[in-house]
């Protein structure tokens, strides 16, 4: 066992602490060359990742960097830098911890490079960008620990794959560099640890006292919820009792919007003046920070918030979490909840609030699922190519390199580690040429060979563009929103599909206030304050989030009963009411409802196949559904169902299901749906085929450029086999689903198909109404659509168009 | 072959729904803004290597609208190259085709503001070119009348029931008409743009295109 040094037992115990066990193991195993530490939030676990750190920097003898720290958040890096200083300056430590990340300024950010602290805490993105340098040799010279903190998250993700493939560089600068993993609990610890090691290498996993386990339970109110809706303003007076009763609460949302709409409702309704504060991604980072250090020091009851605070920050004391709406990922809410009350021996506490009564159900099956010990989880596959061709722009921005020695390092990544010698190439020509079956940009390539084989830029001012490219995540376009007038004070962002809806005049809600749209001036919204109860435009549009739950069994089963004793009342009586004016979902059949609903006409089906075989089925069913005339405008998918409008009503449905043309059918979607635009559009940005839509390059005016849409029709017509069509192929199959879910549910259900029409939403459909990621079609609906519409407008004569509006929700 | 009947300053005009103009007593076809070679341009200036293919898809189209019309002579309304240096590096096929098109027809390139100077294929090379009391033009002029110009790359969105469409568009009123892009790799400037709505007057039409286009009254207000 490696003893604690005495400076550092001197300290545990001044504070009456004694080293955890886990702590313990990473000090003794502090030579390991990768260790994945699996710990509940609040386990000391960064101390843990941190101490053998200390322990040799104590030593006092070390130059320059020791200790890389990466996290998934920003504001977790400013958090762990406040943490650890507190041990370092109590024990006296002569130790300089440094963050970088993209709020660092430019000066600090230059002097870091030139003269490194000995614990840097960054972002995979701040990382890739360094790696990037050509001096990144000599900054990461004394370099011997890399800490990868909430790599859970990371390891979901193409930031995660990003940052992978930097730590392979790395290890490449540092043959000997430690590799760290800390993480929440996760079903498949070895899968993490495969993506942490330097392959083939093994790495070994810890795992802490779990503690005990978590306090969840579904909050009894008085109130019903309501059949639809997201917001559960039902619910604020017995949310604002649990806050009065606990420390601190942290009341999470699903989306911004959600997050604003509730934080705008509950102060409606916050008579005693209860410091309640908002806090999310979309916010200017003045105010973002304000939030963040009125937590710290305690002066607030309450934070409504959505996932930018959900990642193991240890702020004030947080003693309950409040889940509003169903989390739609169990993992991710029992990961949540290890927030609140991080004392190790306390139980975490944590209250679901379902906005409708399907969330009722939801939350239901959904606490049987951790009680189970069901934590669901999505294989991720092999490596994005998008971001290893990133990978290859970034190495050669650091300099001349060379292609074998690059193959191995990229193959000793994990989630790269089965990427064949061709696929390597294939990236790199599309790096170095554009990769087209033309052969147009011999002139003016990217990368080209020296004589020595190896590979450079061929004009090194391209390094500046790839740096300013950096980064995975694909970020839509945003307009920043000020109060009006000189020096007006910024707010933050709005989506440019939003602010395209507003007129002025229109009052929506940004960071808690009602504002209206006052204009537009050099892509900046300005807005002045307005007095209005009720915004006029009720939301900006939500994030998408992942769905992944396999939960859509448990519920299917749960509507077999023929009473629900299990369920508050409300949502029995909904349940009873869904099977008396149409039915309830089957298994071994498919139930479809059919509704007017908005001037169009709704189709629910109801598959439970899961939210990804649902979207594959809603794209078949309205290709079908195009071929055959019903004139689809647009679909979206839950784990549950798959709802369609359009101008015309499913009459028939069988032949719709006819799985052999659905699957003739499946060939052909691929090429030309909205699905695999938006993933061109990504991939695209990521592997560098076009840059990101940064707001310097838009103020020169809209008609110079054009939509990313046109140059994937343009591919897909001209160069079909080109590289960036199979990474968006691969790319979209990971949000969808192979063939085999589909062909499974209409093998189970066969004939049995009963549709249901009904004068109006029937209770089950009428939570789908609200959901996110609405795909259009874009068809001979939109024809029909044109042409109706301006014989409308052509014979009002002569007056100017006066086009209705609607309550803006979502642009199609 | 839909297409939207116009008509300025007493010619009878067609709109086609590609984007081209369709002059029938002149047997003329009008298309504005083909920006050839702009990958190559982008590739030259920014090393972003765009699917080099824009400008084998824009003759595509033209060619498939002259079959169509069987139009004699043709105008390319300006900035028909992305810049001199974009005219100049057109692979060999692509320059082959366009002299291949030109044969048997009048044809005649207006310059703009993108390709200022002479290039160096055939036919007429003219800053504007009147026929009868219409004038083509690229850039709009204040004040002018029976104009056809280009340059703005106008597009159009229109709420309808089922959701916001947005298209290319013509936009015409008493003393002008503005072309819609007609190359591949081309953006749009909306008609609520207060640029668009100075420059046409307020009983100004939009003639979207599609496979059928449709007049509207002219989009404006808003963003």
């Amino acid at each position: 066992m490696t003893p604690l040094p005495q400076m550092f037992a001197d300290w545990f115990a001044a504070k009456g602490w004694s080293i955890h066990p886990h702590q313990q193991q990473m000090l003794d195993r502090a030579d390991d060359a990768a260790l994945l530490l699996i710990a509940p939030t609040g386990g000391g676990k960064t101390l843990a990742g941190f101490l053998p750190t200390l322990a040799e920097l104590a030593e006092g003898d070390h130059e320059g960097l020791h200790t890389l720290y990466i996290s998934p958040l920003k504001a977790l890096a400013t958090d762990i830098k406040r943490n650890l200083r507190t041990p370092v300056e109590e024990m006296g430590l002569d130790i300089r911890i440094e963050d970088r990340t993209g709020d660092t300024s430019a000066t600090q950010k230059k002097r870091q490079r030139a003269d490194p602290p000995h614990i840097l805490l960054t972002t995979p993105e701040s990382l890739a960008l360094l790696t990037s340098y050509e001096d990144a040799q000599r900054m990461f010279a004394g370099l011997k620990r890399v800490i990868v903190d909430e790599i859970h998250a990371l390891a979901e993700s193409k930031r995660g794959d990003q940052m992978f493939l930097a730590l392979s560089r790395l290890q490449g600068l540092r043959p000997d560099l430690k590799r760290v993993g800390l993480s929440a609990t996760v079903e498949d610890p070895a899968a993490i640890a495969h993506l942490l090691a330097r392959h083939p290498d093994p790495c070994d996993i810890l795992h802490a006292d779990p503690g005990p386990a978590p306090d969840i339970q579904m909050l009894v109110t008085d109130e019903a919820p309501p059949w639809s809706g997201s917001g559960g303003k039902y619910a604020i007076p017995a949310v604002l009792e649990q806050v009065k009763k606990h420390k601190t609460t942290l009341i999470f949302h699903n989306t911004r919007a959600q997050a604003e709409l509730y934080f705008h409702n509950i102060w409606l309704a916050n008579d005693e003046g209860l410091p309640i504060g908002i806090h999310h991604g979309s916010l200017d980072r003045q105010q973002r920070e304000k939030v963040e250090q009125a937590m710290v020091d305690g002066q607030l009851k309450a934070i409504v918030c959505t996932g930018t605070l959900d990642l193991g920050i240890d702020w004030g004391d947080v003693d309950l979490i409040i889940q509003v709406g169903a989390p739609k990922n169990v993992k991710r809410l029992v990961q949540r909840i290890g927030r609140a009350n991080h004392r190790y021996n306390a139980p975490s506490k944590a209250l679901l609030v379902p906005a409708n009564r399907f969330e009722v159900v939801e939350c239901v099956a959904a606490l049987d699922a951790v009680k189970a010990g069901a934590l669901d989880g999505d294989p991720r596959g092999p490596g994005p190519r998008d971001a290893l061709c990133q990978h290859i722009l970034i190495v050669a921005c650091a300099g001349p390199f060379c292609a074998d020695a690059l193959y191995n390092e990229v193959t000793s990544t994990g989630a790269y580690s089965t990427l064949t010698r061709p696929d390597f190439d294939a990236c790199l020509d599309f790096c170095a040429t554009g990769g087209y079956a033309l052969r147009a940009y011999d002139q003016w390539k990217r990368l080209q060979q020296r004589p020595d084989g190896h590979w450079q830029l061929r004009d090194p001012r391209s390094a500046q563009r790839i740096r300013m490219n950096i980064g995975t995540i694909q970020d839509t376009d945003t307009l920043k929103v000020r109060f009006k007038g000189r020096g007006g004070k910024p707010l933050g962002e709005i989506e440019e599909g939003f602010a395209a809806t507003l007129t002025p005049g229109d009052t929506f809600l940004i960071g808690g206030q009602i504002v209206r749209y006052d204009s537009l001036r050099e892509m900046t919204v300005q807005v002045t304050r307005d007095a209005a109860k009720k915004p006029k435009i009720a939301t900006f549009m939500g994030t998408k989030f992942a769905t992944s739950t396999q939960l859509s069994h448990r519920i299917i089963e749960m509507f077999q009963q023929d009473t629900w004793p299990a369920l508050p009342p409300h949502t029995a009586e909904w349940l009873s009411l869904q099977r008396k004016v149409s039915r309830l979902p089957e298994p071994g059949r498919l139930l479809i409802e059919s509704f007017p609903h908005d001037n169009r006409i709704h189709t629910a089906v109801y598959g439970f196949a899961g939210r990804n075989a649902m979207q594959t089925l809603g794209l078949l069913l309205t290709k079908r559904m195009e071929e055959t005339g019903l004139n689809p405008l647009g679909f979206l998918a839950t784990d549950y169902a798959t709802l369609i409008w359009g101008l015309d009503k499913i009459t028939d449905p069988a032949p719709l299901f006819d799985i052999d043309a659905l699957r003739n059918g499946l060939d052909t979607w691929l090429a030309g749906n909205a699905v695999m635009k938006r993933t061109f559009r990504a991939s695209a940005t990521i592997a560098g085929l076009i840059e990101r839509n940064l707001p310097s390059n838009r103020k020169t005016g809209r008609q110079a450029t054009f939509s990313s849409d046109i140059l994937y029709d343009t591919l897909a017509k001209y160069d079909p086999d080109h590289l960036m069509l199979h990474i968006t192929r691969q790319e979209a199959m990971r949000g969808l689903v192979d063939f085999g879910r589909i062909e499974e549910m209409c093998a189970r259900i066969g004939n049995r198909i009963d549709l249901i029409e009904h004068d109006r939403i029937t209770p089950l459909a009428a939570p789908l109404m609200l959901e996110v990621g609405r795909v259009p079609i874009k068809g001979l609906a939109e024809e029909k659509l044109l042409a109706e519409e301006a014989e409308r407008l052509m014979t009002t004569a002569g007056l100017p168009p006066e086009p209705k509006r609607k309550d803006w929700r979502v642009p199609f | 072959m839909n297409t939207c009947d116009l008509s300025l300053a007493g010619a009878a005009l067609k709109a086609l729904g590609s984007g081209a103009l369709l002059w029938p007593d002149q047997n003329l076809l009008c298309v504005s803004d083909l920006h050839l070679g702009k990958a190559e341009r982008i590739a030259r200036r920014s090393g972003m290597q765009l699917p080099p293919y824009e400008t084998r898809d824009t003759l595509t189209r033209l060619v498939s609208d002259l079959d169509k019309t069987g139009a004699r002579t043709v105008v390319c309304l300006g900035d028909s190259f992305d810049d001199l240096t974009a005219a100049r590096s057109l692979p060999e096929d692509e320059r082959l085709w366009i002299t291949r098109l030109q044969a048997g027809r009048r044809w005649v390139w207006i310059e703009g503001n993108h390709d200022p100077g002479p290039i160096e294929f055939g036919g007429t090379h003219l800053a504007e070119l009147p026929i009868g009391s219409v004038t083509f033009r690229h850039i709009a002029k204040p004040g002018a009348s029976g104009e056809i110009s280009g340059h703005y790359h106008p597009k159009a969105t229109l709420p309808t029931r089922g959701r916001a469409i947005t298209r290319p568009a013509f936009l015409i009123d008493s003393d002008r008409l503005v072309m819609p892009a007609y190359g591949t790799y081309t953006g749009g400037l909306r008609s609520h743009d207060s640029t668009l709505s100075r420059l046409m007057r307020p009983d100004a039409a939009a003639i979207m295109t599609g496979a059928r286009p449709v007049q509207v009254p002219m989009p404006r207000g808003a963003l």
